[in-house]
């Protein structure tokens, strides 16, 4: 257990989260009645079937989505009715699962945006830092930084940029889903690196990763499995990890 | 040179990227009167009637010839006739462009013609800004530009309109010789009650011709746009024509392709799409910190870059 998991305060709570759907006049419950509560510092790995309902409560708690009954707090407050933007301004980050591409806007463009606003990061003039970033997860500046993120960049190299963007916001509460999606196994291996060292580099930042990812799965203070938008079981990661198998 | 005001100074930094007479080749038209002309070594700028006739000699390499028009006198109206011989081989940049500030109550006009013969091999780079600005009356601009590309013959076209134009009706045509390549690059934004039509239309007569056109717009507020990408393949060519329009408030765009294939090796495509901003880039940028206000801006200059 890491530093900051010792105080018993929650960053985050997610409390009685419900979201449903209509579609030709049925309801459909994606989420139902979620409680999840994330301490500073804690890595948490959401796992659980495709359709469960995972990237749903990114996205709730992201903001890109509205719930239909429940609350969020963030360090005490209310932010359920609070914007996209307010969210990333009070420390919430989010790395899509399928990674949005643009016309025109350059990787550098996309790590600015993130960086702005960031007392802790330091840029300087021939964009070191931002290279830093690329190299992390392995893509060499000198051919990144200056290619547009459109659709002539593979699925791979997205989900690496995506990842990327978010490492240049250094936020306090950072949701990755799927990091691992499309990326080959030695790029994997340094995504995991980077997760530990974040870690270490900031002891109260948390984490909560959606993965099906045995390597990713075996870092996590804690484990929640979803299945059917309900918690189908949730607990350290030494006990979940034994009945993962059974359970899904 | 005439000294500028300020409003002529920006009008001509603005559509031509200068603020000082350049070294090479120019002519500087003001008001319907050239106010300042130059001619280099290999490239000879002189008047004709209602314009000039620039000739290019062949081989001159890597310069650039500047052709600005202001139009500062509200209610001026006026159609200039430009004709361009480029030399085989040569390897050059033109300038055009025009801006023009109305604070009348008449509406400013300027209709440009602008041909251009390019030589075997030659490579030529065209680039022309059109803008408006001022609180008066109507500010119109109605360009034609006409590309006859020799044999192996490359010309790169940048045409762009970002604010301030009330109207325009723009014609852009180009033919093409064997093995000659064009790229065509529209980009455009209309605002308030702004109207804007761009046709632009390539006949790959020869062999082994390419054209690669792609139009980038926005139009906001109540503005409107219409578009008719036309490519005529004759022989074994490449065309490959994009319309790529963003929508917001209420404006509105239409986009009317169309590909005659006439030769059984001509390979035609065209794609467009017309759409406001996609929610999942809004929500991207948002994520990151930017309002909506923000993201929105940072998509569209992205877009129109
Ligand atoms: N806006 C929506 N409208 C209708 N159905 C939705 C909507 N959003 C999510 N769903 C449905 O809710 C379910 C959960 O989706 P979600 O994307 O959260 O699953 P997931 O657990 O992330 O799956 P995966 O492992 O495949 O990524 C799916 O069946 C999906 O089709
Ligand atoms: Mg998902």
């Amino acid at each position: 257990m890491s530093f900051g998991a010792l105080y018993n305060k929650f960053m985050l709570q997610v409390k009685n989260l419900s979201f449903q759907v209509k579609s030709e006049r049925k309801t459909r419950k994606i989420l139902d009645g979620l409680n999840i509560s994330v301490k500073p510092g804690e890595l948490i790995i959401i796992t659980g079937p495709n359709g469960s309902g995972k990237s749903t409560l990114a996205k709730l708690i992201a903001g890109i989505e509205k719930p239909t009954t429940g609350q969020i707090t963030l360090n005490g407050t209310d932010i359920t009715d609070q914007t996209i933007t307010e969210r990333a301004k009070l420390g919430i980050a989010y790395a899509f699962q399928q990674p949005v591409h643009f016309k025109g806007i350059t990787v550098k463009d996309l790590l600015q945006i993130a960086a702005t606003g960031q007392e802790t990061f330091l840029e300087d003039e021939t964009g070191t830092d931002y290279g830093n970033i690329l190299k992390t997860i392995g893509l060499d500046p000198e051919i990144y930084l200056s290619r547009e993120i459109n659709n002539s960049l593979s699925g791979g190299e997205l989900k690496r940029i995506e990842i990327a963007s978010i490492l240049a916001r250094k936020a306090s509460l950072t949701v990755f889903d799927e990091p691992e999606a499309g990326i080959d196994i030695w790029s994997f291996d340094k995504l995991v690196g980077v997760f530990k060292r974040l870690r270490k580099q900031n002891p109260e930042a948390s984490y909560i990763i959606i993965s099906h990812q045995k390597r990713l799965i075996e870092i996590a203070d804690r484990i929640i499995v979803l299945k059917d938008g309900q918690i189908a079981t949730e607990g350290p990661a030494a006990k979940i990890i034994p009945k993962l198998e059974e359970l899904l | 040179m005439k000294t500028l005001d300020e409003i002529e100074k920006q009008l001509f930094e603005t559509v031509a990227d200068i603020s000082e007479p350049p070294k090479g080749a120019y002519n500087f038209r003001l008001n319907g009167k050239s106010i300042g002309r130059q001619s280099s070594k290999n490239i000879d700028v002189q008047p004709q009637k209602d314009g000039l006739i620039i000739r290019i000699a062949p081989r001159t390499n890597d310069e650039v010839v500047h052709i600005p028009v202001v139009i500062s006198m509200s209610g001026h109206k006026e159609t200039v006739i430009n004709d361009f011989y480029i030399g085989d081989n040569a390897d050059v940049t033109i300038v055009a462009g025009c801006g023009i500030y109305n604070c009348g109550a008449d509406d400013s006009i300027h209709n440009g013609v602008h041909t251009f013969h390019i030589g075997k091999n030659a490579k030529v780079r065209y680039v022309e800004k059109h803008y408006g600005a001022g609180p008066g009356a109507g500010k119109i601009l109605n360009p034609v530009s006409v590309f006859h590309l020799a044999e192996n013959a490359y010309a790169e076209v940048e045409l762009e309109q970002i604010r301030g134009v009330d109207s325009t009706d723009r014609v852009t045509k180009a033919e093409l010789k064997n093995n000659a390549k064009i790229l065509i690059r529209e980009k455009m934004l209309t605002q308030g009650k702004q109207y804007a039509k761009s046709h632009i239309e390539t006949i790959l007569q020869g062999k082994n011709t390419t054209a690669d056109i792609v139009s980038r717009s926005v139009a906001t507020d109540d503005s409107r746009q219409e578009f008719t990408l036309h490519i005529e393949g004759n022989n074994l060519c490449r065309g490959h024509s994009e319309c790529d329009a963003i929508l917001q408030d209420r404006g509105s765009v239409i986009a009317t392709p169309s590909l005659d294939a006439k030769h059984v090796d001509a390979q035609l495509i065209h794609e467009a799409a017309i759409g406001k901003i996609a929610g999942d880039q809004l929500n991207k940028l948002m994520s990151l910190g930017l309002t909506q206000n923000q993201a929105e801006s940072q998509i569209i200059n992205g877009f129109l870059k």
